[in-house]
């Protein structure tokens, strides 16, 4: 045993204000909120730029494990934590107006939303598996609530019911396999039980590959790729669509550096194991997502199944199971949450009071009700469907590029193919919102710091895709 | 009793809960509960082999997945009592208004 150090608490600085602020919040929001209804969204903002800084700070620290092995601090975890974070501002701004317009409690809203990226911080910075599972619950739990948070919807408690059971039973799974690896490494820190499997040889490590399917069983119903995939559709058209905007973006993220934590940190040697498993998963997820979401009235829905699709897209990465790949991966899920982001935040503003954006009928002439807002749309179903000049565009190249590299031509081949049918389906709704006539042709206006959230996440798409080398530099310096 | 035969009982216990939930159509409360049963299952491998490879590690994981299920049963409950007051119904079969 070792003896007792005390920790480096300096390390989870952006932690600790995070949840010293959210009891701020509760006390702020409990004796103002009626007063002053700005006061929790104000102090969530604050607290999203300030831990921002903090972390941003954190990149002079290198690598540094502390509180006895539970926590780290590494590029991937500083990278990972500031893009949460500033997506969850632009999250935050865009509900402002939708959560009182839509009878939501303002003051819950944020709170579990901080509460969740918590969550998200502490699994992205994790170094073993019981920090893994804590940060994970933190992160799912005030979800599941969220989703319900409009009490008198009775879809969004389906919603909210589906997405619970679903979740707890990938809990359950995930640790059903932290369980098997515990056995079989006698420890449930990360590095360890990397350098049990190495010493492992191949006839004795039955009990390694029971646990990792089950541990990526778990981590995959998280992220939602098929067949994994059952609750997403459902939860994101259940949820009011300011949650499914907050469930799309920075909890991906999260999802994905946890992906990498077990793969990678934890269980390199199972490469052999886990390569072929991720390809039916990917193969499956780009399939099934591309060819259902055609077929998609609901916009939310048709959203969804984009967003299953693009986790197959980005498993692509991590099957090439190289360093490139793993940078690849998470440009791509960069991409992929800013994208979302403006999407489903683009759906939020034009949901206005009563009036909720659930078709892509709805949508129909946009242009002429406001066509700078039907403009971000089109970059941003531009991207998605990843054509060039857009950030997703580069995201997809990455990833094939990466599968090519390492001899999986078939495989990028086929998921090119598939990018093609996807582009069917986003372009149908550029064509709706261009070229049909609308039903009620009264223009929609916006509020100024909407706007400019809006235009930043739109052009960021377009900029970052004509300039690309610096974000992907920063993905490639993580590995 | 040998941990081998410790796994079993853990195993079976996740495979009844897993059946509940996949094969279940009747109540949501069934469905929480088979929730709990894989926690305690999950509960069951962490103690045995914490035991038998003498570390404690295991046993402070088990102290930590009971707390996390205290929470997300309450949770679950709560999401039971909204949808309820939304549907009168708690059947399985009843939530089926989002598909496609």
């Amino acid at each position: 045993m070792t003896h007792f150090m005390p920790p480096q608490f300096t390390a989870a600085l952006p932690e600790i204000f995070v949840l010293l602020m959210i009891v701020v919040i509760m006390m702020a929001d409990l004796f103002f909120g009626e007063k002053r209804r700005l006061i929790a969204y104000g102090l969530t903002q604050l607290t999203l730029v300030v831990a921002f800084a903090l972390t941003f700070q954190q990149l002079s620290l290198g690598t540094l494990t502390t509180f006895n092995g539970l926590y780290i601090v590494d590029p991937l975890a500083i990278i990972g934590k500031l893009f949460i974070l500033a997506l969850s501002v632009f999250v935050f701004v865009y509900s402002r107006d939708y959560i009182p317009t839509h009878h939501m409690p303002r003051g819950e809203f944020h709170l579990l939303g901080l509460f969740s990226i918590l969550g998200m911080m502490v699994l992205v910075s994790s170094a073993s598996f019981l920090s893994l599972y804590l940060g994970l619950e933190l992160l799912s739990l005030p979800l599941y609530a969220m989703v319900a948070l409009k009490r008198d919807a009775a879809i969004s408690s389906e919603a909210a019911m589906k997405y619970f059971v679903m979740g707890a039973l990938a809990s359950g799974m995930l640790l059903y396999g932290i369980s098997m690896l515990y056995g079989a490494a006698d420890s449930l820190s990360f590095v360890t039980v990397a350098q049990v499997i190495h010493q492992t040889s191949d006839a004795h490590r039955l009990i390694l590959i029971f646990g990792l399917i089950f541990v990526i069983a778990g981590t995959l119903f998280k992220l939602g790729a098929a067949p994994f995939h059952m609750w997403v559709p459902d939860v994101y058209e259940g949820a009011p669509t300011a949650i499914t905007l907050f469930i799309t973006t920075a909890p991906k993220i999260a999802g994905l550096i946890m992906l990498l934590r077990l793969l990678v940190d934890a269980m390199p040697g199972l490469v052999l194991q886990w390569q072929p498993i991720l390809i039916a998963i990917a193969v499956l997820s780009i399939t099934l997502g591309n060819f259902i979401a055609i077929t998609q009235s609901n916009i939310k829905r048709m959203f969804a199944y984009s967003s299953i699709a693009h986790m197959g897209y980005l498993l692509l990465g991590v099957i090439a199971a190289t360093p490139l790949g793993y940078s690849a991966s998470l440009f791509y899920i960069f991409s992929y949450a800013i994208m979302a982001a403006g999407a489903f935040g683009l759906l939020t503003l034009l949901s206005h009071a009563g009036c909720e954006v659930e078709n892509i009928s709805d949508l129909q002439g946009l242009n002429t009700r406001n066509p700078w807002l039907a403009l971000m749309m089109l970059i941003i179903l531009f991207s998605m469907a990843g054509i060039p000049p857009t950030l997703g565009f580069f995201a997809k190249l990455g990833v094939l590029e990466a599968l090519v590299k390492v001899h999986f031509v078939a495989l990028a081949v086929y998921a090119i193919v598939l990018a093609l049918v996807g582009a069917y389906y986003y372009l149908r709704v550029v064509k709706v919102m261009y070229f049909d006539e609308p039903h009620d042709a009264t223009p929609i206006a916006s509020t100024m710091d909407r706007n400019v959230a809006i235009s930043i996440n739109g052009l960021a798409i377009v900029a970052l895709g004509i300039f690309p080398n610096a974000l992907i530099m920063l993905c490639r310096s993580v590995f | 009793m040998t941990l081998f035969d410790y796994l079993i009982v853990g195993a079976v216990l996740f495979g009844l809960s897993l059946a509940g939930i996949l094969i279940n159509r009747k109540n949501v409360i069934t469905l929480l509960m088979c929730l709990e049963l894989m926690l305690l299952a999950v509960n069951m491998n962490f103690i045995a082999f914490s035991h038998f490879l003498g570390d404690l590690t295991g046993q402070v994981f088990v102290f930590f997945i009971l707390t996390v299920a205290a929470a997300e049963s309450a949770i679950g409950l709560a999401i039971l009592v909204v949808l309820f007051r939304n549907r009168n119904t708690i059947n399985v079969d009843d939530l089926n208004e989002l598909k496609g």
